[in-house]
């Protein structure tokens, strides 16, 4: 589903190399998580295969589904599949939530040539999921992210995952300032949307996430290079040893 | 009327004079009206319309701007539109000709015509000062309006609006309205333009809130793209009186829309909130005095603007705080979305503070869209143009949703949607 490539990129402003000749493939169907230290380049890679214009893709490719994605624009990209969810979620005041969830819902049936929602349907596709992640209606009146805490701004996000069904999901740092009970909500949330025709990256500092979301391929990022892959057990080797020892080994 | 002036006016000004000298003879008014009218045509032929070099008027250069007046047309048809509110009384003024039918039975309504017929409209006509060119040439060439007064402890369940449809040609009304002590409303003042050729409007609206009276007012100018727009609203604020103003501006060539506020009751409030679309060649300016009288009164302005093209923009806000105003909390912003590199927008705040213990400030911004925000809202399949629409909207959809009137907030933000459907 997802292949990297080779992928050399860099902020675009300043020309600093961050993903430097990195690759990774993803198939159908699977949990893949990305772990590495600090600065390593796990966010950055999250915002070049969504598509954010402040980093410059210099050499390599990524293909999704067999074609380069690089001309695509953000809004390209999530109607053709891909999603991420973010790990500082933004605050927009003056845009209401339900209103964007309609707009981007539609948006992207357009792109795909689909019919729009009718409101009854939307509402009750909207219900059904809020309940599942244990959101109050009242949050979806507020405007986007506003006042939400850092565990609803989370389950916010998975709340659009599971609205615009995505194929490809990218979860940066999803677990971060979220309690356990808030973890195990949105775990349970990504657990129910992995099915063998999408495919899943989590990325994440701590073992912790992958014990509710159980990934089927390990990739250990380091200074912009996957430098070790490996099933599950790579994970808890890393929270046994941490990163020094891989670290070492492949330099 | 002697045109003798020793300098030489622009085409508008003379067309002005001319256009009063032909008028003068059907113009309504008592004796005392005509004097007043004379005196204001005298004034405004000696001062001529407004340059850059009067302060009052540094960034819109009338004389400059005002090129021609334009002619009357005489097959220029116009009609009532539907209210911005449903459920909305409305009072039309059609082509400058009012209509006092319709109105709730708690309001006294009648035309101006009528105020400016028996005389009892001549104490109003006059100008504020020097710089008042609205005043003047309103007062001068008004014709028609509406005065309205609203009892005391009349709450009215539906809003009023005041409609002003114009196509082509000139036009000159004006609407003084009383509010009663403790009167509770919501009025809508609503400028349209029924044609596409230019039309020149000046309106001019004076009014007054009594102790404790409770008005929501908004200005809802929507005038066509060669239209120039000359407005003022004059409002008197008595004790513990509240007034919610809203100034929408969504069209016209030249506009200008003046707001002067005495406030002259302790305990009264005032909420300033102006919308400014601003787009294609459009000079839009909003220019705003408050004086704070009395102790322990608020004011607070918030202005967003949106510029697109080429237009221009330009907001003036001068606080006055006298002497004896202590525990004045006065707080005036100006924030501007400028989403065109020939798009352009001047603010002035002024603080004039003659009282030791007060709060004022005043800020300014200038902003683009927020490309954090952009990439989330596209991040999610929203196309960049439909993104961008949805920013600009939520900028100025924040200060309208502070109404807490769901149909009203509802029929502003869909005035705010359809101008930029057509304009980002």
């Amino acid at each position: 589903m997802l292949e990297i490539k080779n992928l050399h990129a860099r902020i675009a402003e300043d020309g600093t190399e961050i993903i430097r000749g990195l690759n990774l493939t993803v198939k159908a169907g699977e949990v893949a998580a990305i772990m590495g230290p600090n600065g390593s380049g796990k966010s950055t890679l999250s915002y070049i295969l969504s598509g954010r214009e402040d980093y410059e893709v210099t050499e390599g490719d990524i293909l999704y589904n067999g074609e380069s994605i690089l001309e695509l624009d953000p809004a390209e990209r999530a109607a053709k599949g891909i999603f991420l969810a973010f790990q500082y979620p933004v605050e927009i005041p003056g845009v209401a939530t339900m209103q964007f969830l309609k707009v981007a819902m539609n948006e992207q049936r357009k792109a795909r040539g689909e019919a729009e929602l009718t409101t009854p349907d939307f509402m009750r596709r909207v219900k059904e999921a809020s309940a599942e992640l244990k959101i109050a209606p009242e949050m979806l009146r507020r405007p986007l992210n506003v006042g939400f805490s850092g565990g609803e701004k989370k389950r916010a996000e998975i709340l659009q995952m599971s609205l615009l069904e995505p194929k490809l999901c990218v979860l940066d740092e999803t677990d971060s300032g979220l309690d356990i009970d808030a973890l195990k909500i949105v775990a349970d949330g990504v657990n129910a949307l992995r099915s063998p025709d999408r495919a899943v990256i989590v990325i994440t500092h701590y073992q912790r996430l992958l014990d509710y979301i159980v990934p089927d391929t390990v990739h250990v990022l380091y200074k912009g290079q996957v430098i070790k892959s490996g099933d599950k057990t790579l994970a808890h080797e890393l929270e046994a040893n941490g990163y020094a020892d891989i670290i070492g080994a492949a330099a | 009327m002697n045109m003798q002036t020793g300098k030489t006016l622009s085409a508008a000004e003379a067309a002005l004079c001319e256009a009063y000298d032909h008028a003068v003879g059907e113009l309504p008014g008592d004796a005392a009206v005509l004097a007043a009218r004379d005196t204001l045509i005298s004034d405004f032929k000696q001062a001529g319309l407004p340059t850059r070099r009067v302060e009052a008027w540094h960034y819109t250069d009338l004389k400059a701007m005002l090129r021609a007046l334009p002619a009357f047309d005489p097959a220029a048809s116009a009609a009532k539109a539907s209210p911005l509110v449903e459920g909305s009384t409305v009072l039309s003024v059609v082509n400058g000709v009012a209509d006092a039918r319709g109105a709730a039975k708690a309001v006294t309504v009648r035309r101006f015509a009528e105020a400016l017929a028996d005389g009892t409209a001549a104490e109003g006509l006059t100008a504020r000062d020097a710089d008042d060119t609205i005043g003047r040439i309103n007062g001068a060439f008004v014709r028609d309006g509406f005065v309205i007064d609203v009892p005391a402890g009349t709450e009215l369940a539906a809003p009023l609006e005041i409609q002003a449809v114009q196509n082509a040609g000139q036009t000159h009304t004006r609407f003084p309205v009383t509010f009663g002590a403790g009167a509770k409303a919501t009025v809508v003042e609503r400028h349209l333009a029924a044609g596409q050729n230019p039309a020149f409007v000046t309106t001019l609206s004076d009014i007054s809130l009594a102790d404790g009276a409770d008005i929501t007012w908004i200005i809802l100018q929507a005038q066509g793209a060669a239209d120039t727009h000359l407005g003022e609203i004059r409002i008197t604020l008595g004790t513990d009186a509240k007034l919610r103003l809203y100034v929408v501006n969504a069209g016209g060539k030249v506009v200008r829309q003046e707001i002067h506020v005495v406030v002259a009751g302790e305990g009264s409030d005032l909420k300033l909130r102006g919308i400014n679309l601003l787009g294609g060649e459009t000079h839009n300016d909003v220019t705003f005095t408050v004086g704070h009288d009395v102790p322990n009164t608020t004011s607070t302005e918030v202005i967003r603007n949106v510029v697109f093209d080429r237009a221009r923009g330009v907001f003036q806000g001068q606080i006055r705080v006298a002497p004896d105003a202590q525990k004045t909390d006065a707080k005036m912003s100006c924030n501007t979305l400028l989403l065109s590199d020939e798009a352009d927008f001047s603010a002035k705040p002024e603080l004039e503070i003659f009282a030791d213990d007060v709060q004022c400030g005043h800020g300014a911004t200038v902003i683009d869209i927020d490309h954090t925000q952009l990439f989330y809202l596209m991040a999610r399949g929203i196309p960049e143009n439909k993104a961008r629409a949805m920013l600009v909207n939520a900028f100025v959809a924040e200060i309208v949703e502070e109404l807490e009137d769901e149909p009203l907030v509802e029929a502003l933000e869909g005035v705010i949607a359809a101008w930029l459907e057509k304009h980002a």
